[in-house]
């Protein structure tokens, strides 16, 4: 990120230099940094029109009390500072209660789908790197073939899978069982556990307390049946796509470092935990990253399967700032809901940053 | 150094460029004001009606009385059939390019209504006052009848008369008790006597039987929590506890038409859409449509549900706009459209028309007389489905919380929009 002083330094004209060498050399560089300009203009001038004007008018709209009607930055509308945020953040009330809902479901959803994908994709690559294993172009075919799939295709097919008379429930039956009636399902999976326990009805301390409109108890509810078939569909569909990212990296750890480790008597389970893992640390912090934004971010699932039900157990934050804003025509809130998943993404990534450059250092001393 | 603060520089000249582009001209359209009225004659430049549709049957429909118009008028119109209406209604009134004329739901309806979008164009119209109070209820904003309905949708009870005559039952309930007794009769084997839409939508008319509302009349106090309406949910609980009426997910249906077709219920409390379905994918369904039983009191009462002509009022060729509503809601076109593809008219002469050549549902626009419009508040849609949720949980839940959580959060919203 920053350049130490020392390596730029050197290449700087001593001071002693005279003026006569320094001009033309000058022109000469502001030729070049022109030319330069000028090739990435293009780039630029997208980003720029796609990317930072975008978010910019997004940042307005969320502190603004804009209708859609017209332009946000005509003269009729006006700049209401944080209320939507207030409105979301620290005003009791409806909107609250579903951004708490909604925070919610993703947490569970997000601390279930990123380690179970990211365990998943680095067994798989692991299975399809052996260099002895028949037919191993097919095998990777296979795995990655969920994420080529359209989004829409997969998530149709899904409702037929956990349908209530769905392929997975004839399944459960012949066995004898019952499925749950899992896209109607709002129980959480934590509350039917508990009640399996005998404990029905929230403890005081935890149904009198909450945290964004959601008592204690209705956070420990655990994903709803609902959010596990969500859950299940996630992971079965990313999961390839980040074995893919795992498999070049395992490909790149030399040959003889493995081979050393053989011949120093090194079981095959030493050689994972101490060579290939952490060889693919910078792999792995890539896949937590890409799944942790992913994970947040999800809104095409639920926009074709659930549109966030049963009883809210499948609204996320995405999903709710499409609602707020076209449903409700409250395009302030719904961008400030989004503005609010974006600090989240942010404040994570830097937090899983940091815990991984943590552990790098305390293993180099 | 120099190159961060040139990137910066070039960044907020990129912006300055982008915003000023954005506000003036007409690419946002925020300030261009086509400020002419209904009374002006319309220009010949192009209309866009923008749909959602059911099928091709009403693209085709639709297409076709737009063409009719086109030859009368001389006016070009471009049909839009939308696959997400009100997203992309939406996206035309940001870009300030909104359909000149487009399908309007009462909900959406109201927060256009409050932004003040639309053209309140039927006091202009020679047939303002042609349709049924619950329609144009349904779309008047503070008093003001703002948009046409195009069409009339009533609930009413469906009987599978196989089921019914197996049960050895004889004329359809009256009122509550006999329709709780009938349904009792009518479960068997696994099977409810009746389903209803666990929705705000599937559920009301039962506040009002039992003498309740939703709202009063101006729509500026929510009265939900009602202990008529706390009856009414209990009479529901009840059902819903003895299994004698169940809600379409718990037998694997998306709506309770479904289940009803799949005759997983033999009773079905539904609107007319239901005859579609049953066409379609359950033709060899037997059954009949009666009016709703009423409540302890005798109180008949219905919900209603209906579309309206949205005209937004910034538009090049508005008085064009209001000619193609006024070409698409005269008896004539209003029969074919309900020959083409099912729907109910929603002018009152074309209704006494339409009984008269479809008599097997005569019972819906006999229902109008009682019905009270599908509740619709401006940015209530995320407040009503809290509500629906409260509904689905109505089997092992309070009645009156279930009404008093819905009925803060509906009040919050009216007072908020105020």
């Amino acid at each position: 990120m920053t350049v130490p002083a020392q390596l730029d330094g050197p290449r700087r004209p001593p001071a002693a230099a005279g003026t006569r060498t320094r001009g033309p050399r000058f022109t000469a560089r502001a030729r070049e940094s022109a030319a330069g300009w000028l090739m990435s203009a293009p780039v630029i001038v997208l980003l720029l029109v796609f990317l930072v004007a975008p978010i910019a008018m997004a940042a307005w709209v969320s502190v603004s009390d804009w209708d859609g009607i017209g332009s946000p930055f005509a003269s009729g509308v006006h700049a209401v500072g944080g209320r939507n945020y207030a409105a979301l953040l620290t005003r009791p009330g409806l909107p609250q209660q579903q951004l708490g809902e909604s925070l919610r479901n993703n947490v569970y959803y997000v601390i279930i789908v990123v380690p179970v994908q990211t365990a998943l994709a680095l067994g798989l690559a692991l299975i399809v790197s052996r260099k002895r294993l028949a037919g191993r172009g097919f095998f990777r075919a296979a795995y990655y073939f969920p994420s080529i799939t359209s989004s829409v295709a997969v998530s149709i097919l899904f409702l037929y899978i956990f349908g209530t008379a769905g392929m997975l429930n004839a399944i459960v039956s012949d066995l004898g069982g019952q499925g749950p009636n899992w896209f109607a399902d709002p129980n959480g999976v934590l509350h039917i556990i508990l009640s399996g326990a005998g404990v029905t009805t929230a403890p005081g301390a935890l149904a009198g307390h909450g945290f964004l409109g959601v008592s204690w108890w209705d956070w420990l509810a655990g994903p709803s049946v609902a959010m596990v078939a969500l859950i299940a569909l996630a992971i079965w569909t990313t999961s390839g796509t980040f074995m893919l990212i795992f498999l070049p990296a395992i490909y790149a750890i030399p040959a003889d470092v493995t081979e050393a480790a053989v011949m120093d008597g090194a079981s095959a389970w030493q050689r994972l935990r101490k060579i290939t893992l952490p060889m693919l640390r910078p792999t792995l912090f890539l896949v937590l990253t890409l799944g942790l934004i992913g994970t947040w971010q999800v809104f095409d699932q639920i926009f074709l399967i659930s549109q966030g039900n049963p009883a809210g157990t499948t609204l996320t934050p995405a999903y709710l700032s499409y609602l707020t804003s076209f449903g409700d025509q409250q395009w302030g809130q719904g961008a400030a809901i989004a503005f609010i998943l974006f600090a989240i993404i942010v404040v994570l990534t830097i937090v899983q940053r940091l815990i991984v450059s943590e552990r790098r250092a305390g293993r180099a001393s | 150094m120099r190159s961060k603060i040139a990137i910066t520089a070039l960044a907020a000249a990129g912006l300055a460029v982008l915003s000023t582009a954005c506000s003036s001209g007409n690419g946002f359209g925020g300030s261009s004001s086509a400020a002419s009225t209904a009374s002006a004659t319309p220009n010949k430049s192009a209309l866009t009606l923008m749909f959602g549709t059911s099928g091709a049957a009403e693209t085709a429909a639709v297409q076709q009385a737009a063409k009719a118009f086109t030859r009368q008028s001389g006016i070009p119109v471009q049909v839009i059939p939308a696959s997400n209406l009100t997203q992309q209604v939406a996206q035309g009134f940001s870009g300030g390019t909104p359909p000149s004329v487009f399908y309007l739901d009462p909900g959406t309806f109201q927060n256009y209504a409050k932004d003040g979008a639309l053209d309140a164009y039927p006091p202009g119209l020679p047939n303002a006052g042609g349709f049924a109070p619950a329609l144009t209820q349904a779309f008047t904003y503070k008093s003001t009848f703002t948009c046409e309905p195009k069409d009339a949708s009533t609930l009413a009870l469906y009987i599978n008369t196989a089921d019914w005559q197996q049960a050895g039952l004889g004329a359809p309930p009256a009122n509550w008790s006999q329709l709780e007794a009938d349904a009792k009769k009518l479960s068997t084997g696994g099977r409810a006597g009746l389903t209803i839409d666990q929705t705000h939508s599937g559920i009301d008319e039962f506040f009002y039987q039992n003498g309740g509302s939703v709202s009063n009349a101006g729509g500026t106090k929510v009265e939900l929590d009602s202990s008529q309406n706390v009856a009414a949910l209990t009479f529901l609980k009840g059902m819903l506890n003895q299994g004698t009426l169940k809600f379409p997910s718990q037998m694997g249906a998306g709506f309770s038409g479904q289940a009803f077709g799949e005759n997983k219920a033999a009773m079905d409390i539904i609107g007319n859409w239901e005859n579609g379905t049953l066409q379609s994918d359950y033709p060899n369904v037997k059954f009949k449509v009666y009016p709703l039983p009423a409540g302890p009191s005798g109180t008949r009462a219905t919900l209603s549900f209906t579309n309206c002509w949205g005209v937004p009022k910034q538009q090049g060729n508005l008085a064009g706009a209001v000619a193609l509503v006024k070409f698409l809601t005269t008896s004539q076109q209003e029969l074919t459209f309900a020959k083409a593809f099912g729907v109910i008219p929603s002018l009152t002469t074309a209704q006494s028309q339409y009984a008269k050549t479809y008599p097997q549902y005569a019972v819906f626009v006999q229902e109008l007389a009682y019905a009270h419009p599908d509740i619709a508040i401006a940015g209530a849609t995320q407040a009503l489905s809290a509500f629906d949720s409260g509904l689905q949980q109505l089997a092992s839940g309070s009645p009156a919380s279930i009404l008093k959580t819905a009925q803060q959060n509906l009040q919050s919203v009216i007072d908020q929009g105020a």
